[in-house]
């Protein structure tokens, strides 16, 4: 007797749900807007799905028109920085579930930095105060084989050898936003990479071009850039540190 | 929460390029949210301007009394309102929070382990000034206001 009625097809065991996610774009083509303006996208996407694969939905199913900057899509390579819900992530490392979708997500271009279109800025200016700390081994030395370091020697700049270049901590920066020509947290960090490494002999230099109006004491320990770093470096330490090298007058 | 614009999702059917209406609300991006380091220093510059406004007054008013001290004292009753006495609390508030922050700063950049505790030194910050403020204000506008 107990013939229990059809039921409506259960979910299958396992299936993962899909949520519909608003994402609200800032978008800008420079050759048709006069001004940025905000476009609305409704997407399917599971809470394990990152904000980079809402976008691909977005630029492959909805709107081709979408421009924005992404290379390895694994935290790696430091191309899809943007500002997600008013903070800078890469998005590629930002997970739906870590958000709130019951409300729309907002993603913008990275501030600070020439908008070119939608989600890609010029990268310029960026990269060319980071060429000016001169990033890069200077050694006078030739030693025979390696050049020797002790672990302790090595972890004196461990942090900041993690930098991907991605501009999230210098485009958090509201001295950067105002001020162009401070060299930013990212330019620092990759000075105090060579200034504290005890096999390069070029110290003093670095020390010297960061101690300028517009080096290491724009810093005004706001701690954008330490909370922007995907990559968990110790930005504004890395700053200080810099800053007290300076005034010892040796790193 | 806004209302969803049927025309992003359902483009693909009309025309291939429908740009939906911009959106007017915010305009120049939206504001970036930083933490307890960028609102303090935001605090600290807008204590900081203020002060300096204040302080030119002061100079000003205080100068006077060399040049005339009937007009010094024409002056100086008319700040006995209960406006001006409002003005001064928020000229305690906005000194005590810019010298406290100011030391909070000087710990980020001198001690070596400052910017690990930058967060819970700005909440040390905010409770001393409140103990501060509560300490003043109750004997400030019993005097402002008690006649």
């Amino acid at each position: 007797m107990a013939t229990t009625a059809p039921e409506a097809p259960a979910q299958e065991v396992g299936a993962v749900q899909a949520f519909t996610v608003t994402l609200i774009v800032r978008r800008f083509d420079p050759e048709k807007d006069a001004e940025p303006h905000w476009q609305d996208f409704d997407v399917e996407m599971y809470s394990t799905d990152r904000v980079l694969d809402a976008l691909h939905k977005i630029k492959w199913d909805q709107d081709g028109t979408l421009a924005f900057r992404r290379s390895c899509a694994h935290g790696i390579c430091g191309s899809d920085a943007m500002r997600i819900n008013g903070r800078n992530r890469l998005a590629c490392k930002t997970l739906i579930k870590d958000l709130d979708i019951s409300k729309p997500i907002y993603v913008e271009a990275i501030k600070g930095l020439p908008l070119e279109k939608d989600l890609i800025v010029d990268m310029e200016p960026f990269f060319e105060s980071y060429r000016q700390v001169q990033p890069f081994l200077i050694a006078s030395s030739k030693p025979e084989k390696e050049r020797l370091q002790t672990i302790e020697q090595r972890a004196r700049f461990d942090d900041t050898t993690k930098c991907i270049l991605c501009a999230a901590c210098t485009s958090s920066c509201p001295v950067f936003w105002t001020d162009g020509q401070y060299f930013g947290p990212a330019a620092i960090v990759n000075a105090h990479r060579f200034i504290f490494d005890s096999r390069d002999d070029a110290a003093q230099v670095r020390l010297d071009i960061l101690n300028d109006k517009e080096g290491v004491w724009r810093c005004r320990t706001t701690f954008n850039c330490s909370e922007a770093c995907p990559r968990g470096i110790e930005v504004t330490k890395a700053i200080a540190e810099v800053k007290q090298a300076i005034l010892r007058g040796k790193p | 929460m806004p209302a969803k614009v049927a025309g992003a999702g359902a483009s693909s059917s009309s025309a291939p390029l429908t740009v939906p209406a911009p959106r007017p609300p915010v305009i120049a991006g939206t504001l970036y949210r930083g933490h307890e380091g960028m609102w303090s220093w935001v605090l600290h510059r807008i204590t900081g301007v203020a002060i300096y406004f204040f302080l030119l007054v002061h100079i000003l008013d205080t100068a006077l009394v060399r040049v005339s001290p009937e007009a010094y004292n024409v002056v100086i009753e008319s700040y006995k309102t209960p406006i001006m006495g409002l003005g001064e609390l928020a000229l305690v508030g906005a000194i005590g929070f810019h010298a406290l922050n100011g030391l909070r700063i000087i710990l980020v950049d001198f001690w070596s382990v400052g910017t690990r505790h930058q967060r819970a030194l700005f909440w040390g910050v905010l409770g001393l000034w409140a103990v501060l403020m509560i300490g003043f204000a109750p004997r400030h506008l019993i005097h402002v206001f008690g006649g």
